[in-house]
């Protein structure tokens, strides 16, 4: 009987397949696996061929020196023969502030730069409440450019100085502990009004004040008479505060105290900064209203129940263009006639109820994807309804509705470009108009198309994976 | 000995209809119906008023007076002289017939996108996500009149497709039937040499060939119902596939041809283009970029729904014996179709209304007509206004309910 064979020395390692690993692997898994795929690999890269072929050339011989088309295709012309086609970006050059400010007055467009960089210290407390770090990887840089514009755009010295202390205590502040940035938070949208519209600060501060009356005559009351009671009694107070007050108010104190600054009307407003007047606040303000329509729409009383399902079918029923026909045409129809609107307020109000509808939507799947337990865990804690809200349901019905909100908010985003069909001067339709109509840019459409797409492309991206980033921080599940 | 008294008996108190949750839903409602009440009549009081300082009244009246402005693209006949109630109704057949191509359209684009995406062919997977990210992120108008303009403005005029020496410097598409103008798209007509007589307004020919197609499915679904029925009786599945295709193509193939089918196509004639259909660069723009747009929309939906099937239930289905073919029909889909078709519907609801944008390309849809012209020439802008709301909501509760039926009839039943 033979011994067994037995080895007594390792194999050497073989080289590692080729097949499996390697750009060569690659390529075979992903692009050429089966016929169908090395056909649409190969279809999918002439395309991409075309496209580069049909864009590479325009964009290589953009010009951005020139004061009309014609002297921009005449250059294309001498560089590159006469066939040549090329990007004339001398148009964006040439009114690229129009894009952006509208007709703001040059002098003043640091107010606008102020309130775009505050807006990103105001929203840190929301986006990154718990994330100082990301605060800062947000902030500095935001600071630092935010400065640097403030000098191109030829700021005041002491604006200049009063900005930079106020954004730099903002990035202390933030770095150290977000949620105390929520006090500009809170008074950003009033700060907003005063420095785009300029004029006296006592507007703004009475209405402002009008909110401490709510609040403190909630604060004061609630212990007594319950949260419901005390909120009418607070908007009661701060309803005759703004509607009889107010108006003394801010005639005194304009007396006593003149302190204000040139305003620009209305009229002035356009392009992407007026896009970001509207889309922010109807963003912010639609939000709660959304809360409380579905709310609403969960509620067992059925009057309340019937108008909130009447509203919010009725808006989304019907296209945003005929709320904004609305905005300009009928709302005069329906407010007393003395009572003069501004357009902008009118479009952000119509705007506003429009995605609240929409929000509405979005917050009630995230109610009715809690599941029943957490409702009566709640009322079996003695909890009554608002606290119950407030403590269980929100924070988690809001979670899960966070991606949807956000796809509101991009969608807004976007609309905004509709106020250009009631006179308004969107940067899309409104400002490009104006480039197209000048006899200097006639004839001219990719570039401004392309340079507005592109910004709407970025805030919206942005938006997204924001979306995204949140998603994944909020889920709190197995997995 | 005690007495047992009766439990002391409840005393209403009024504090009870805001501390007691018995009342207080009703002093909560009551008192949110003054208020509203109050509210609408104030609304009301603010409309008389400015009416009557304007001298106006609400009044319909004037859908019955002629409406003297022209429309282009009418698909019910309509003249000048028509009453402003029939422009009405052009502009909403206009709304409905880019809607309906564009609904189309962007689902066959789309259902295609969004499988593409989860191609495992890398070029091909991105190239996909570079679409849809591109157009999701930009808004509409912008791909609206982007098409537009390119369209009037790169496309070339009628004379360049007149040859001089020999060469054109434009030529037609797809076999001389295509011609891209600055005017407009001429397309081949679709014409009957022997139509059937028509009974009054009554399209007789189409309606003829709809019944033709709708009979014809019929009997290809008892075609298949039989086969199945043979299948669960026997275990082998009779082949139809060249019944059905005998059964759907041919009735209505004889019909056409004894009607007298044949195509007009456009011919260059003296400056510009006759004959065929000419649409407007306006409905091009509209249908193209609504569809483009809600294309990438639908992508992401059917992605969405897609990955939303655990990929246990492939895994069984192939461990079953299912080949990939049945695995998909009989297993993915019907799951991933009751996730894809409820956000599917309201995106079509979203398509219809966004069919209103036309106005930057001055399509003139239902928003043209009534809310445009109509409302600048009569001046009524509180009736127009409601009127086209109305219409608008009509068509949106129509669609929603359709989708809330479907809604209820897939919907898995649970406990």
């Amino acid at each position: 009987m033979a011994d067994p064979f037995i080895r007594t020395q390792m194999l050497p390692p073989m080289a590692p397949p080729v097949r499996t690993s390697g750009s060569i692997a690659w390529i075979r898994a992903n692009l050429i696996s089966s016929w169908l795929n090395a056909i649409l690999t190969v279809l999918a890269i002439f395309a991409v061929y075309q496209f580069v072929m049909l864009a590479l050339p325009w964009l290589l011989h953009g010009v951005w020196y020139a004061g009309s088309l014609g002297e921009c295709r005449d250059i294309i012309a001498q560089n590159f023969g006469p066939d040549a086609g090329g990007a004339c970006w001398a148009v964006i050059r040439a009114r690229w502030h129009q894009f952006i400010f509208g007709f703001y007055p040059p002098e003043l467009w640091y107010r606008p730069i102020i309130c775009f960089a505050l807006m990103f210290v105001a929203l840190m407390p929301v986006l990154y409440s718990d994330d100082p770090r990301n605060v800062g990887r947000v902030l500095i840089p935001l600071v630092l450019l935010t400065l640097l514009v403030l000098v191109a755009a030829g700021t005041p010295a002491p604006v200049f100085v009063i900005a930079g202390l106020g954004l730099t205590g903002c990035l202390w502040v933030g770095m150290r502990r977000p949620l105390g940035l929520l006090p500009v938070t809170l008074l950003y949208p009033f700060f907003t009004v005063w420095m785009l519209w300029g004029g006296s600060v006592w507007g703004v501060a009475t209405a402002l004040f009008g909110f401490v009356v709510l609040w403190a005559v909630y604060r004061l009351t609630s212990q007594r008479i319950g949260v419901v009671l005390a909120t009418s009694a607070g908007v009661i107070a701060a309803a005759v505060w703004w509607l009889v007050i107010a108006g003394y108010a801010v005639d005194s104190l304009q007396a006593v105290l003149p302190f204000a600054i040139t305003s620009v009307d209305s009229d002035k407003f356009g392009g992407f900064m007026l896009a970001f007047v509207i889309g922010v606040s109807s963003i912010s303000i639609s939000l709660p209203i959304g809360i409380l329509l579905a709310l609403g729409r969960q509620s067992n009383m059925p009057l309340i129940h019937g108008i909130s399902v009447g509203f919010i079918e009725f808006v989304r029923g019907v296209p945003l263009i005929t709320m904004l026909f609305t905005a300009s045409l009928l709302l005069q129809y329906f407010l007393p006639p003395q009572v003069q609107f501004d357009l902008i307020l009118r479009v952000v109000i119509l705007v506003t109820l429009f995605s609240a509808a929409y929000n509405a939507e979005v917050i009630r799947g995230g109610l009715a994807a809690l599941p029943k337990g957490q409702y009566e865990a709640a009322d079996a804690l003695g909890l009554d309804y608002w606290q119950a809200q407030r403590l269980i349901i929100m924070p988690q019905a809001l979670k899960v509705s966070i991606p949807g909100i956000v796809n509101t908010f991009i969608g807004l985003f976007k609309d905004t470009t509709l106020v250009s069909f009631v006179g308004l001067m969107d940067p899309l339709r409104g400002v490009t108009a104006i480039v197209r109509a000048d006899i200097k840019w006639k004839g001219i459409y990719w570039e401004p198309y392309l340079f507005v797409g592109a910004i709407f492309f970025l805030a919206c991206y942005g938006m997204s994976r924001y979306a995204l980033y949140l998603e994944r921080k909020l889920k709190t599940d197995h997995r | 000995m005690a007495i047992a008294t009766d439990a002391p008996k409840p005393v209403f108190r009024l504090s009870q209809l805001i501390y007691d949750t018995r009342y207080r839903s009703y002093t909560i409602q009551v008192v949110v119906l003054i208020l509203g009440l109050l509210f609408v009549s104030w609304l009301a009081n603010n409309v008389i008023e400015n009416l009557a300082r304007k001298g106006k009244d609400i009044d319909f009246g004037f859908l019955w007076s002629r409406a003297g402005y022209d429309l282009a693209q009418h698909l019910i006949p309509y003249t000048n002289d028509d009453t402003h109630f029939r422009a009405m109704l052009v502009g909403l057949t206009n709304t409905l017939v880019v809607a309906i191509f564009g609904c189309i359209i962007s689902t066959v684009l789309g259902v295609m996108i969004g499988v593409l995406r989860l191609s495992s062919n890398w070029i091909v997977s991105r190239l996909m996500s570079v679409y849809v990210e591109m157009f999701r992120n930009v808004p509409l108008v912008l791909w609206i009149i982007l098409v537009y303009v390119v369209f009037s403005e790169v496309a070339p005029q009628p004379k360049d497709f007149k040859p001089v020496d020999g060469v054109a410097k434009a030529s037609m598409m797809f076999w001389d039937s295509f011609a891209i103008t600055n005017r407009g798209t001429n397309i081949p007509a679709p014409m009957l040499s022997r139509p059937l007589p028509d009974i009054g307004w009554m399209p007789t020919s189409f309606l003829a060939v709809l019944i033709l197609l709708g009979a014809s499915f019929w009997v290809n679904n008892s075609i298949r119902r039989r086969a199945a029925a043979v299948q669960e009786a026997t275990g082998i599945r009779p082949t139809t596939w060249w019944k059905s295709l005998a059964v759907l193509v041919l009735p209505t193939l004889v019909l056409l041809v004894a009607m007298g089918f044949n195509l007009e196509y456009p011919v260059l004639k003296g400056f510009d283009f006759q004959g065929g259909i000419r649409l407007s660069h306006a409905f091009t723009a509209l249908t193209l970029a609504l569809s483009l747009y809600y294309a990438a929309v639908t992508a992401e939906i059917v992605r969405g729904g897609i990955q939303a099937i655990s990929r246990g239930q492939s895994e069984a289905a192939f461990a079953l014996g299912l080949r990939p073919g049945r695995t998909m029909s009989l297993v993915i889909l019907p799951q991933a179709l009751r996730v894809i078709i409820p956000p599917q519907i309201s995106n079509y609801l979203s398509l219809t209304k966004d069919t209103s944008l036309g106005i930057a390309v001055s399509y003139l849809d239902l928003r043209g007509t009534l809310g445009g012209i109509t409302l600048n020439q009569t001046g009524r802008e509180l009736e127009c206004m409601v009127l086209m709301m109305a219409i608008y909501l009509t068509i949106s509760l129509l669609i929603s309910s359709a989708l809330n039926f479907y809604n209820s009839t897939v919907k898995l039943k649970e406990r």
